[in-house]
């Protein structure tokens, strides 16, 4: 059999036309323009691209497109945006802007027979269910779904969920640990390995990361992809740096 | 400048497909009438989606007939993704449906389970290795030329092509301990079941292996 492998993926929040970075989705600090963070991973041998429009759920616009667009000009990895996609019409303006995957969650908690939607105009490749994911006070060792940017709680069991995303037609999960996200200090690896164990598609996990020892425990924990931010964002380390010690532990990941 | 016609039958990224061959210096015009097919230098069929919508697409569009008629002249085609599936004889997602039968073979599911008997994620989403197939030992005098064997291109799919004969495998990668078929060639007919234009500097090397057999 094969080494474990897992895809390593940058994750950029945008805010107007600003890259931002908070912690625990809250206290946003503007970072500059994220095409040149996009373009800059993509020379370092970045895996995959993630856009999230973070106020396009909260105002119902969208003006992530630009970005995008400007992006795929000079970047030829998988992108996958996702923030205030309400529509089968958005999720193909999107992809017509260059994106490869669309990450609905607000919308997919409304109304999830849009998973079904997405999943059969584009393919369930084109389809990511977002899972913003917070420990439950009421049940220990339980999560609850979150949206808009973790303000809202849907009541949703997250491994409940994620498994009904999956019958629904969702191909892939982001799954992001609300608790952990921004601090960079580990991920939730009961969440992932709970989840991980639920679902057969791939999973994408995000929140926490902040050293390559935790891409590492996240792959072993189930994880077929980690989205990091803050780590890659402030320089604590490069593509390079992060995919050598991570294969250096024993995970397989691209050159 | 090489002319490349990219086929438009209204169910993929075209945009990136576009812009990776722009990016090479190729001029790029989407074709979705049985005309602009025949007049075409160098054809591509990209494709994300469901084989049977895919098919019905191209068969809507009256355009079937004229791909296989550029095909059997010997003009470049190349399929990505679903694009490659299409090229076999027939797939088995969502009931049996009929390919272009360009190169023989057939398209099935992924197994859920590895060869170990483990449970697999399907889709089979990641960067794999290109490994040379079909009796090769590299990739000199292929449209992967470029490639070192074991360099990475991107896949999502759920669904995987065989070939009937071996001699058609240019390159395997492999997932869950077997080997899956990673591109097909056959006459002037190439197929990659990856993402050459989202694979980073390889895939654009795979594609610019693909114009240089372009006129």
């Amino acid at each position: 059999m094969e080494k474990k492998k897992i895809r390593l993926i940058a994750r950029l929040d945008v805010k107007d036309v600003n890259l931002v970075k908070g912690i625990q989705l809250e206290g946003l600090r503007k970072l500059g323009d994220p095409n040149g963070f996009a373009r800059e991973y993509y020379q370092q041998g970045i895996d995959e691209l993630l856009y999230i429009d973070i106020v396009a759920s909260l105002y119902n616009r969208n003006n992530l497109s630009d970005i995008v667009r400007r992006t795929c000009d000079e970047v030829f990895i998988p992108v996958t945006v996702g923030g205030g996609l309400r529509s089968v019409e958005d999720v193909r303006h999107i992809l017509q802007m260059g994106a490869d995957k669309a990450a609905i969650n607000t919308q997919a908690i409304k109304t999830p027979e849009i998973i079904t939607q997405v999943a059969e105009a584009f393919g369930s490749q084109c389809m990511v269910l977002s899972i913003q994911a917070k420990k439950s006070r009421a049940q220990e060792g339980k999560w609850e779904a979150y949206y808009d940017n973790g303000r809202q709680h849907s009541g949703l069991d997250v491994v409940e969920w994620a498994k009904r995303g999956v019958e629904l037609g969702a191909g892939e999960i982001l799954l992001t640990s609300v608790d952990c996200e921004g601090l960079q200090r580990g991920m939730d690896l009961e969440l992932i390995r709970a989840v991980t164990e639920a679902v057969d598609v791939p999973v994408i996990c995000g929140g926490g990361v902040g050293c390559a020892r935790d891409v590492v425990d996240a792959a072993n924990a189930g994880a077929s992809a980690v989205a990091t931010a803050a780590l890659l964002h402030y320089k604590k380390a490069t593509v390079p740096q992060l995919k050598a010690d991570i294969r250096a532990a024993g995970v397989e990941v691209r050159v | 400048m090489k002319q490349i016609k990219v086929i438009n039958y209204g169910l993929s990224n075209l945009l990136s497909v576009q812009r990776a061959f722009e990016h090479l210096g190729a001029q790029v015009e989407f074709v979705n009438t049985p005309e602009g097919v025949l007049a075409a230098e160098a054809l591509v069929l990209p494709g994300v989606g469901a084989f049977k919508d895919g098919m019905a697409g191209l068969e809507r569009l009256g355009l079937i007939e004229p791909i296989l008629q550029k095909a059997a002249a010997g003009t470049p085609l190349l399929g990505i993704c679903l694009g490659m599936q299409m090229l076999f004889d027939e797939s088995d997602e969502f009931g049996l449906h009929k390919g272009l039968g360009l190169i023989p073979g057939r398209v099935e599911k992924i197994p859920a389970r590895d060869t170990d008997g483990d449970p697999q994620r399907v889709p089979h989403i990641s960067w794999n290795g290109l490994w040379p197939a079909g009796g090769r030992t590299d990739f000199a005098g292929t449209a992967l030329a470029s490639v070192t064997p074991g360099q990475e291109c991107y896949f999502v799919h759920s669904y995987e092509a065989k070939p009937t004969n071996e001699a058609d495998r240019l390159a395997d990668t492999r997932y869950g301990g077997r080997a899956v078929c990673a591109a097909a060639a056959h006459g002037s007919v190439l197929g990659c079941q990856f993402h050459p234009e989202k694979s980073g500097p390889v895939g654009l090397g795979i594609l610019e292996g693909f114009l240089a057999g372009c006129p």
